[in-house]
């Protein structure tokens, strides 16, 4: 049943479109993400929904009710903001309380309300304290209590972690998920962090320069990316220049080597198309039971941590990225030295802008 | 060693600014004839004709600064905040500049010219709606202590722009736009958010407003010739020699004045420090 | 731990919007602000330029139109020679007071950071004694031995330019400081003397252009200040520019109106000159380069 749906939201700021063709269907305790690099309207649509803009053209309906051009202070949504906005000249427990003192619920009531979001962001003896006596990760906790004081119908992020330290963010990013759970409320959260992303949502909304490029799950984003943009927004990828051969039979040419994909495609033989490649699909070393392989030289080879990144250059420039999950008993190659990768035939991926979208559903069929 | 880098700096402020204040100081604990250690001289601030002018020095300088103070404030919302063209920001922040600087014999004239016996707008009046600001009927007189405060108003409506200005800046976008959020309205935000964090830097500047007012000296001279009892004209006076052959009475009378204006900038400085903590 | 609740409250709150939905389209944000904020605007605006114009208007009343200008600006040798002194006597002003202010500021940013506070104290002084004060000050404590300066026109011009310093300390200080906050001088100083300069080369070469703009702010405010002031000069009998307004006042009419005008047509300059240059250069300078 859909709880929160946007329906062809535009923004315009004079000339410039800030966000066009905007829909979306989200339903009750959903989490969804809206991801994409700065400036492409994934903000602007989040206090869309706010109330802090008005769209251009479309509809945002709460619920059931059209609440397009309702003030902001009349939807019953919380916010989460990126600098936290706490409420300096208030304690903790004051802020926490603000929005039900505007509802003017009773001292006791909020005194008690107060006490329980404070025990749900372990807080539990801050509530005397001033923001500027707290530290980033504790004010935006402050910040979540506060949204969910008022028990909002949605419940708005608008890139809530980005000023925190990297460890910070992992371990408030899990309790932000869990308290969503816990509580079942529709949830909007904006990122550019794909990580965060992809860790967090039910759904993700993959954004650029204003419009929707990709609407999925997680999984279905990373592993199946329907436009360029995609693909290489999420994840690490290589995208290979490659010739084709013939299309029917999936057949490649990558630097001059025969690749075969699992399905076939559109496109003319000697067409110039480009091939996505997920650095984890590729292995070092040639192929057994009749997978693909390319040949070339290391030209670079990094220790990650728990993943070894090695780059092999091919004939004529291009450079296919393979990870391998470290172990200490690997050989890992020199620089300069030749060898062979390969990756299965479901690997790689056709990258054509001009794609039907049906290849995808085919793709997940088939998959 | 590097304690030498500072030594020029305070090595003046000893020279030029301790030590004439410490001749002053020492000088009202003196007796004018023998020289003897005395508090004689300020008992004698009690003087009828000296109380008066401090009762008017204060009563003008409060005046001032609260009139200012609101006004200013209004004036910089209306300016910062209140939905008027971009570019009249600019225009009134420099002009706060200039007219904060304006204080003295120009402006006493410009006043003169203006509302005056025969000024612009007093003629005006008069010829336009008959009124005559000068007749026994409405009594008004720019050279009084009304006018004074008039004129005052020229450079502290400016100085807290100028102060104020910047503290509205600092009211962010995200907390009138969380306060909306969870439900409040307008009124609501300024009443619980926007008001409580300005209140510090306001009372503060409407401090230092008192202040500047209670020190200034050649407006009110130049506008009313002495006729108005001001702290400021009889210290005057006793610097000329005219009226005290006190001289350390003069030293006493010196010493009051800088007493009230440490008070204004030490509640001045502990506001700000308070409202800057907050706004972090 | 309790179930803290979802939703439910919305449903009291939405329905409410249903009819004011469509007047919001119309209604701007802060919409009725704007009426009040004219009214204030433009009450401001009358109380500010009616006296001016006031002035203006008073200053070619004379018979001959702008022949009090004329006698000001070219008959009367005093208004040059009053305006000369003054301006004078402001850039030695200048001059001195950044000598003291810029290494001191810069020590104490960089070496004595715990000397800020009384630093910072001595520059308010100067608001907590009026001109007034100092100057009854300067002149009782120098009238005798052991520097009696008040006998000597020398004297005299080291006091005056001695009080102006000490007036322009809260300006030039905080100008000063807050140009030094916007560039890192500690990498700076670092990055210099790594490559071999001493004290005085890095104040003077590195310091100083990188805070040109609050160096000309601060410089600009204290002219200002020198030339409009009356109180000082005139009790150390100093022929500047307050007190040859004020000997015009009280002799001639029109003559004053029209230094009025001058006056403050120069002082609208200077501060939109400080305007102009605040605006553009705030550019952070690179310390490690590129590569």
């Amino acid at each position: 049943m859909t709880y929160l749906e946007l329906t062809n939201i535009e923004k315009r700021f004079g000339e410039a479109a800030a966000v066009t063709g905007f829909n979306l269907q989200a339903e009750r305790g959903e989490f969804v993400s809206f991801l994409g690099p700065s400036g492409c309207g994934k903000t602007t649509t989040l206090r869309m929904i706010a109330g802090f803009e008005h769209p251009t053209s479309g509809t945002v309906a709460i619920d059931g009710h059209d609440v397009t051009y309702a003030p902001p202070n009349k939807r019953n949504v919380g916010m989460v903001f990126q600098s936290y906005a706490l409420f300096p000249n208030m304690t903790v427990a004051d802020n926490i309380g603000f929005g039900l003192k505007i509802r003017k619920r009773s001292k006791d009531q909020i005194r008690k309300r107060v006490g329980e979001l404070l025990e749900l962001i372990n807080l539990p003896d801050k509530g005397g304290r001033y923001p500027y006596q707290l530290s980033g990760g504790q004010q935006q906790r402050v910040a979540l209590a506060r949204a969910l004081a008022i028990e909002p119908s949605v419940l708005l992020l608008d890139e809530p972690l980005s000023a925190l330290d990297a460890k910070i963010r992992v371990a408030l990013r899990h309790e932000i998920r869990s308290i969503q759970r816990q509580l079942g409320i529709t949830t909007v959260y904006v990122t550019h962090d794909q990580e965060e992303a992809l860790s967090l949502s039910d759904r993700v909304v993959v954004m650029s320069e204003g419009r929707m490029e990709q609407v999925g799950t997680p999984f279905e984003i990373y592993n199946f990316p329907t436009t360029a943009f995609v693909a290489s927004f999420v994840g690490t990828l290589n995208v290979l220049p490659g010739v084709v051969a013939d299309a029917g039979r999936g057949d490649v040419t990558i630097a001059g080597q025969p690749i075969r994909l699992a399905h076939s495609f559109e496109g003319s033989r000697g067409r110039e198309i480009k091939v996505a490649l997920r650095p984890e699909m590729v292995s070092l070393g040639a192929s057994t039971n009749g997978a693909n392989q390319l040949t070339g030289k290391v030209t670079d080879v990094s220790f990650l941590g728990s993943i070894v990144r090695i780059r092999v250059g091919l004939d004529g420039g291009p450079t296919v990225v393979l990870d391998s999950f470290n172990e200490p008993t690997l050989k890992l190659p020199a620089l300069e030295d030749t060898v062979t990768v390969s990756f299965p035939q479901e690997g790689p991926l056709v990258l054509d802008p001009k794609a039907p979208v049906e290849s995808v559903e085919a793709l997940i069929a088939e998959a | 060693m590097t304690l030498l880098g500072v030594v020029p700096f305070f090595l003046f402020a000893i020279l030029f600014l301790f030590f004439p204040v410490a001749f002053l100081v020492v000088g009202s604990f003196q007796d004018s004839v023998t020289g003897a250690p005395t508090i004689q001289n300020y008992l004698d601030l009690s003087e009828p004709n000296i109380v008066l002018a401090y009762t008017s020095s204060i009563e003008i300088s409060l005046v001032t600064a609260v009139a200012g103070g609101i006004f200013g404030f209004m004036l910089a919302y209306a300016v910062i905040l209140g939905g008027l063209p971009r570019f009249i920001r600019p225009l009134v922040m420099t002009f706060s500049g200039v007219a904060s600087n304006f204080a003295g014999i120009p402006l006493a004239l410009a006043f003169t010219f203006t509302l005056g016996l025969q000024g612009l707008v007093t003629r005006l009046l008069l010829t336009g709606l008959g009124i005559d600001l000068y007749s026994k009927g409405v009594g008004f007189s720019i050279y009084t202590k009304l006018g004074i405060e008039i004129v005052y108003m020229y450079f502290q409506f400016p100085l807290m722009i100028l102060i104020i200005a910047p503290a509205i800046d600092g009211l962010k976008r995200e907390w009138r736009e969380a306060a909306e959020n969870l439900g409040g309205s307008s009124r609501q935000y300024w009443q619980h958010i926007a008001l409580p964090i300005l209140l510090p830097t306001l009372l503060g500047t409407t401090i230092l407003l008192f202040g500047n007012a209670f020190g200034a000296q050649a407006t009110a001279y130049q506008l009313t010739a002495g006729l108005v009892p001001l702290v400021t004209n009889l210290i005057t006076a006793q610097i000329s020699g005219d009226v005290f052959h006190n001289v350390n009475l003069g030293y006493a009378l010196a010493m009051g004045m800088v007493v009230i204006m440490a008070i204004s900038i030490v509640g001045y400085s502990f506001l700000q420090r308070r409202s800057e903590r907050w706004l972090r | 731990m309790s179930n803290v609740g979802i939703g439910n409250r919305a449903l009291e709150v939405i329905p409410a919007l249903e009819g004011s939905a469509r007047d919001a389209r119309r209604r701007p944000r802060f919409g009725a602000n704007r009426v009040l904020s004219w009214i204030v605007f433009i009450i401001g605006v009358l109380y500010f330029l009616v006296p001016l114009y006031a002035t203006l208007e008073f200053s070619l009343r004379t018979k001959v139109p702008f022949a009090a200008y004329n006698n000001v600006l070219f008959k009367d040798a005093n208004f040059a020679s009053s305006l000369l002194y003054s301006a004078a006597i402001g850039v030695v002003t200048i001059v001195v007071s950044l000598l003291i202010i810029v290494p001191t500021a810069y020590w104490v940013r960089l070496r004595l950071p715990r000397l800020r506070p009384y630093v910072e104290f001595v520059t308010l002084l100067p608001f907590v004694i009026p001109p007034l004060i100092l100057v009854f000050g300067l002149l009782r404590a120098y009238s005798t031995g052991p520097l009696p300066l008040t006998g000597s026109e020398l004297g005299l011009n080291v006091l005056i330019v001695a009080a102006y310093v000490v007036l322009s300390f809260p300006y030039m200080y905080r100008s000063v400081d807050s140009g030094l906050q916007a560039i890192d001088i500690r990498s700076l100083t670092e990055a210099a003397q790594s490559m071999g300069a001493g004290w005085p080369r890095i104040l003077l070469t590195v310091i100083f252009p990188n805070i040109r703009v609050a160096l000309l702010s601060g410089s600009f405010l204290t002219l200002a200040i020198v030339i409009g002031e009356y109180t000082i000069a005139s009790f150390l009998v100093r022929p500047a520019f307050g007190p040859y307004l004020a000997l015009l006042g009280r002799d001639k009419a029109f003559e004053p109106a029209a230094v009025s005008i001058i006056s403050f047509g120069l002082t609208w300059i200077a501060m939109g000159v400080i305007a102009l240059l605040g605006r553009g250069s705030r550019t952070r300078v690179q310390v490690a380069g590129a590569r």
